[in-house]
């Protein structure tokens, strides 16, 4: 099956590079069609939205979508006819997804990612709409806008759109290669990473200026995945970031929280090749070349010493005396991006909740950090998250007894 | 078998354990307490054994701790006041107070001995105690129907009692530390009878317990400041020692710390 | 008082949906069967009457390290309130409960004794797996006590080689080896059986104490090793691509969960992999009551068990594992009709026999405080160098009046203060003298608990029943242990603490406090918690329990694992033997009993 999705992918790729929009329309009988459109929905990650985890029907909607505008709820894309997408028309399918209009020309929140998907083409989008015909049409009436007034108010996305929307269809760029086109023709679209990797702004619409520096949402910091040394990917060989992706762990580091449930649900099912080539698009990306907007302040010498008396106590245990961790088990905190984000929400969020690592079938451990929060202080969390920040030739702005404290609110807040 | 549905991961619940979550705040409906709640919902509806059960994946708790709680000295949870007093004077003399390291009084020993007979392990809470209660050999082990806290009462009262016939109306407390330490001994040595209780069986609980009040993690309450473990040389609740496994035969460094007592995070 | 309370049964057991295997106790060997079962397509469910434990919300980092709520309190273990045994030393005295727990301790709870366990992971010698017919051939029948009841395993040591290697693979264990295929290796065992291929990962770094000891052992002729530990030396990746850490002598290790995943554990190795599999279930806080038996009571059909609740549920399985500890499995068996309980009187009975214990001594060193400090808090609960020369019959016991042995070591395994307070002979219990003494002493005493860790043979009056007089909370009855120590076993813990002393007097002791074991046997001093047999294995329905897969000669799709099928306890911890026999009998399950269901072995 693995070798099968390569080569469809391979295809894909060949067929995007050519930039050729192949056949319309969906023959029921072509399993080729139904499986790529399969693999396509695990690219765009669908079911993190559309499917109610041990509900057991996948895509027939009731999950909660967290927005900071509000809750919505998923809606149900089994084909049922009344409350699934059955009686829709091609077209309308793919209009959704590549123009974020509903069946009835109303506007669907950016919540689903159609100003990424709009970069699709119209062959993929067929593709899962011919899989997700197969699956078995479940009864489940969602009410998917839970937002409060105004938010509640569709139409007003007619001038969100304007400002934030481009659509249209994926283009080739005829200076890179081939895997670099399929990368970007993932990232950009179907594994929308800057849905949850670039910073918005005040209307919710993407800072694409930043494109992919980090954003917060939803109790954690998503980071930079750009090419910077420092913060972004940059030091990771593409092979780092293939293990990443597939299989929650690299030498270095672990997903957990939302980037976890992305690679268990998407990324560790998408094939070497795919993988490859959302590394080297990644790698591609312009990091902030002039450093953090503010300039990092250094810390104080006394934070650095009550932090790394706290490191010494509580987290050398699992992270070294030299921050080096252990690789698979304990991510290393030596140089490593994750503790050097110029937003330290997922740090606040690990140390004071702990975290569970992501567990595939490539890595399965799925070692755990516990809480923090009883022991330490915020003035100490202040201290040791700063001093993590800045040692071992670390560098990155220290972290305030306030910031901990706002952190331990919100947390408190959030069950997960 | 559907192939898709290792795909959904997640599905563990811990029944047993969502009362150790602690208050949790429902003012945001988010996807997680709805997959909570759900997942429950199936467990019931499917008639499964009242059982926390556990499938799919590694359980998860966001922020699950269940630390010990701090002793603060504050009041008595279990002792009277006289019962007090007599206590801090025997811990003080068990382990009485030098120069170099503070005696049993000042280490919170008797703090430790009130907690703990206050709580679980004062109701003997873990021990099988059921009965019949008969008396067996040494090798068999207590076999008392009191729990360790009400044999504390009968035994300060008999002991009360004692010290008061002995010493013409005064107790305990208001002996001097030679009258006291003679005391003890004869407690030890049997000589020293209790009338309802035997003499050495309070002595050998009191002892016990005083010595783990000196010897336990600060938060019980005794330990004061770590006193004991610095008198020692115990560097406490530390757990990586790998730059001292090579160092043979040398002092260890490392500053003094207790599970929620770090006197270096503030220097 | 805590008062008693009796849960009532609501009504029938209420039948659940059928699974291929059903696991009572989610432990080390259930843990392994599940593994070995699912791996063959069995659907799978785990029952385990204690909770679910991982490593981040049940021992972390910030208060792992609790002598007082973890050694002390036994909060990972079974409370006797939720149920216990009864002790007796013989037949003349009436059994009374164990009230808190004092010569070993239950575990409880997923993990089971894997979880708290020093990690100590031997092989037995070659000829342990044929105590009675090696000693039989070399000193003669007439040496053997009258009423010792040791017997051969049925299995042989190179048989098991490739699961020890299993388990010792599965576990990262550190070591050196001392015998690789017939090759004698310098710095392991030389006595040890032959290995296939070295340890998987290298023996730990040693403390003080315990170097100290390798080199005077060294210097009186002797050829230590270092004990072999499941507290890994480095991080490893088993052949389930499960992650290990590297232990940091924390000191905090048996009796205790590991707080940074350097432990070999169930939690640590298996579980992980485990839980992913969409044909494993656990269900935890259930307490099995009975293995459910056909009309004929030839074949199992299930177990029942009642949930925290107090709802009985009846769980059909075509096979049935008893993985739960020793004591356990052979109740269960006990109040399932399994097989005929043990009569002492007649002999007759195998269910309930050959209950074996270990039998523990030392002696505490005490050294000049300005010339030595053995920091003993830097210690881990597999740290050590021991020498295999008084290990079962690994010496020549003609004249010596007694037949079996242990391994001797420097085996410290903490400095935690509570279990650190010996003082020299003559210091006062308490008071100014005593304090002082522990000032002087804490750093430069050697005080090990099983210095000497020796054989426990079997005999006739040591058992296993079920008690006439006290129950559970259900109302059922407790096991009740009859059990003394005999002179075979007393000399021999005399013989090794006498070398022990010598080792310590070599190292440099200013004096030398001798510990041998003492009987009557008590229950209120902790000797291990390595309890064996009771529902033993061997090559005939009449001398055993079990067969050499460890399957029920009476019940055929009934397997009993454990440390229960050991004929006699061997002078080393158990569990690298528990965890070979435990793949040793999944093979059997998997290559032979799934294509073919009914007895292995027809005797």
């Amino acid at each position: 099956m693995r070798n099968k999705a390569a080569l469809l992918a391979g295809l894909c790729g060949a067929a995007i590079a050519a930039g050729a929009a192949v056949g319309e329309g969906i023959d029921k009988q072509d399993f080729k069609q139904i499986e790529r459109g399969r693999y396509l929905t695990v690219a765009g990650d669908c079911a993190a939205c559309h499917t109610l985890p041990g509900s057991g029907h996948e895509f027939a909607g009731g999950r909660n979508i967290e927005t900071p505008f509000g809750l919505l709820i998923g809606p149900n894309i089994t084909p049922d006819p009344q409350t699934g997408i059955g009686a829709w028309t091609d077209d309308e399918f793919v209009n959704a997804l590549k123009n974020g209009t509903g069946r009835d020309g109303e506007r669907l929140y950016p919540a689903m990612p159609y100003t990424y998907y709009t970069k699709i083409t119209r062959e993929d989008a067929l593709a899962i709409r011919a899989y997700l015909n197969t699956l078995p049409p479940v009864y489940n009436p969602v009410q998917p806008n839970q937002l409060p007034f105004p938010f509640d108010i569709r139409t007003s996305m007619l001038v969100w759109d304007q400002l934030f929307f481009t659509p249209g269809t994926f283009r080739p760029n005829p200076n890179k290669s081939a895997e670099w086109n399929r990368g970007a023709y993932l990232a950009e679209g179907l594994t929308h990473c800057g849905m949850c990797h670039t910073p918005k702004n005040a209307l919710g619409g993407d800072d694409n200026a930043n494109a992919l520096h980090g954003y917060a949402l939803q109790g954690w910091f998503a980071p930079d995945i750009t090419s910077d040394p420092r913060r972004g990917i940059g030091s990771w060989p593409v092979e780092e970031i293939v293990a990443y992706l597939k299989t929650g762990h690299n030498s270095t580091s672990a997903a957990t929280g939302l980037m976890a449930e992305m690679v268990n649900l998407s990324t560790s099912h998408l094939s070497d090749a795919d993988l490859k080539a959302i590394a080297a698009y990644l790698k591609d990306q312009p990091g902030n070349p002039g450093g953090d907007t503010q300039t990092v302040v250094k810390p104080d010498e006394k934070t650095m010493r009550i932090g790394g008396a706290v490191y010494a106590d509580e987290c050398s245990g699992c992270h070294a005396a030299d921050g080096k961790g252990a690789a698979g088990l304990f991510p290393s905190l030596n140089g490593t991006p994750v503790v050097q984000q110029s937003d330290p929400t997922s740090l606040l969020h690990v140390v004071l909740r702990g975290a569970r690592s992501a567990a595939t079938d490539g890595a399965p451990t799925a070692s755990a950090m516990p809480q923090f929060a009883w022991v330490l202080t915020d003035d100490q969390v202040a201290a040791v998250v700063t001093y993590i920040r800045n040692a071992w030739g670390n560098s990155a702005a220290p972290v305030s007894a306030a910031d901990v404290g706002k952190a331990r609110h919100w947390l408190a807040e959030r069950s997960d | 078998m559907n192939p898709r549905r290792n795909s959904v991961r997640g599905l563990c619940v811990q029944t047993a354990a969502l009362g150790r979550l602690g208050s949790q705040a429902v003012h945001q409906l988010n996807r997680r307490q709805l997959l909570a709640s759900s997942a429950i919902a199936l467990l019931l509806s499917s008639r499964v054994a009242q059982a926390a059960l556990v499938k799919g994946a590694l359980p998860w708790q966001p922020g699950a701790a269940d630390p010990p709680a701090a002793v603060t000295p504050d009041a008595w949870h279990y002792f009277t006041p006289s019962e007090a007093a007599t206590v801090e004077a025997f811990v003080d003399r068990l382990i009485p107070p030098d120069p170099q390291t503070p005696g049993g009084k000042d280490c919170g020993c008797a703090v430790f001995i009130d907690r703990q007979l206050a709580g679980p392990y004062g109701r003997n809470e873990a021990f099988y105690m059921m009965g019949p209660f008969q008396e067996g050999t040494r090798q068999q082990g207590p076999q008392s129907a009191l729990t360790t806290a009400q044999q504390y009462r009968k035994a300060l009262a008999a002991f009360d009692a004692a010290c008061r016939e002995k010493f013409n109306g005064k107790t305990f407390a208001g002996l001097s530390d030679e009258q006291k330490d003679d005391v003890i001994k004869g407690l030890e040595d049997g000589s020293f009878k209790l009338d309802g209780y035997d003499g050495k069986t309070f002595f050998t609980q009191i002892l016990k317990d005083t010595q783990a009040g000196f010897l336990a993690d600060p938060i019980y309450g005794g330990n004061k400041d770590m006193a004991a473990w610095k008198m020692i040389g115990f560097p406490g609740a530390h757990y990586d020692y790998r730059d001292w496994i090579d160092r043979h035969n040398q002092r260890v460094t490392l500053p003094v710390v207790g599970i929620n007592n770090h006197p270096n995070w503030s220097q | 008082m805590a008062a008693p309370y009796f849960l009532k049964r609501l009504h029938m057991a209420r039948r659940l949906p059928r699974k291929d295997a059903v696991i009572v106790g989610l432990g080390w060997t259930g843990s392994i069967l599940a593994h070995e079962l699912t791996d063959a397509g069995l659907d799978v469910v785990a029952i385990e009457r204690g909770p679910w434990r991982d490593t981040a919300s049940d021992f972390p980092i910030s208060y792992a390290q609790d002598e007082w709520r973890y050694r002390l309190q036994h909060e990972l273990f079974l409370r006797p309130a939720q149920t216990t045994v009864t002790f007796r030393n013989n037949a003349g005295q009436t059994a009374l409960p164990v009230r808190n727990w004092g010569a070993f301790m239950l575990g409880n709870g997923v993990g089971g004794g894997g979880l708290h366990w020093n990690a100590e992971t031997f092989r037995f010698l070659p000829s342990d797996f044929l105590t009675r017919s090696h000693l039989t051939e070399r000193y003669g029948a007439s040496f053997l006590p009258e009423d010792m009841t040791v017997q051969d395993w049925g299995v042989t040591y190179d048989e098991l080689e490739p699961h020890y290697d299993q388990f010792e693979y599965l576990c990262g264990t550190s070591g050196t080896a001392g015998n690789i295929n017939g090759e004698i290796h310098e710095g392991g065992n030389p006595f040890e059986g032959a290995r296939s291929r070295p340890y998987p990962t290298p023996a730990m770094k040693q403390g003080y104490g315990h170097a100290l000891f390798a080199q005077a052992a060294k210097e009186l002729g002797y050829k230590p090793y270092p004990q072999p530990s499941g507290n890994l030396s480095q991080a490893y990746t088993n052949p389930l691509g499960v992650k290990l850490g590297q232990c940091t002598f924390c000191g905090f290790c048996e009796w205790f969960g590991c707080a940074n995943y350097s432990k070999a554990s169930p939690q640590t190795t298996i579980l992980p992999v485990l839980l992913r599999k969409s044909n494993f279930e656990a269900r935890t806080e259930c307490e099995v009551m009975r293995v459910n038996l056909d009309r004929a009571g030839k074949w199992a059909t299930g177990v029942t068990y009642v949930d925290s609740s107090g709802e009985e549920w009846e769980q059909p399985a075509d096979i049935v594992l008893l993985c739960a500890f020793q004591l356990f499995n052979v109740q269960l068996l006990l109040l399932s009709g399994v097989g005929t309980p043990y009569d002492p009187q007649t002999g007759k009975g195998q269910i309930g026999r050959n209950f074996t214990h270990q039998t523990t001594s030392t002696a505490v060193g005490f050294f000049d405080k300005n010339k030595y400090n053995f920091n003993p808090f830097v210690a881990a609960g597999s740290i050590g160098m021991c020498i295999d020369e008084f290990n079962g019959d690994n010496f020549d016991h003609s004249n010596l009046g007694f037949v079996g042995g242990g391994y001797i070591g420097q085996v410290r395994t903490n400095g935690r203060p509570l279990e650190s307070m010996a003082v020299p002979p003559g210091t006062p219990a308490w008071g100014a003298k005593w304090k002082q003494a522990l000032r002087d002493n804490y750093l430069s005493s050697v005080i090990c608990g099983a210095a000497c860790h020796g054989s426990f043979y079997s005999y006739r009056d040591v058992y296993l029943d079920l008690d006439p007089t006290y129950k559970d909370r259900f109302g059922g009855p407790l096991m009740r242990m009859t059990i003394d120590l005999h002179d075979n076993e007393l000399k021999m813990s005399a013989y090794l603490t006498d070398k022990y002393a010598e080792i310590l007097q070599k190292m440099g002791a200013a004096q030398v406090v001798k510990q041998p074991r003492k009987g009557p046997y008590d229950v209120t001093d902790y000797q291990t918690s390595h309890l064996c047999g009771g529902a033993i294995m061997g090559d005939n329905p009449g001398n055993s329990a079990l067969n050499r897969y460890l399957q029920s000669w009476d019940v055929p799709n009934l397997f009993v694992q454990g440390a229960t099928a050991f004929p006699q306890n061997a002078g080393y911890n158990p569990t690298g033997t528990v965890g070979a026999l435990a793949f040793w009998s999944a093979a059997a399950i998997r290559s032979q009993y799934l294509k073919n269901p009914g007895p292995l072995i027809h005797a």
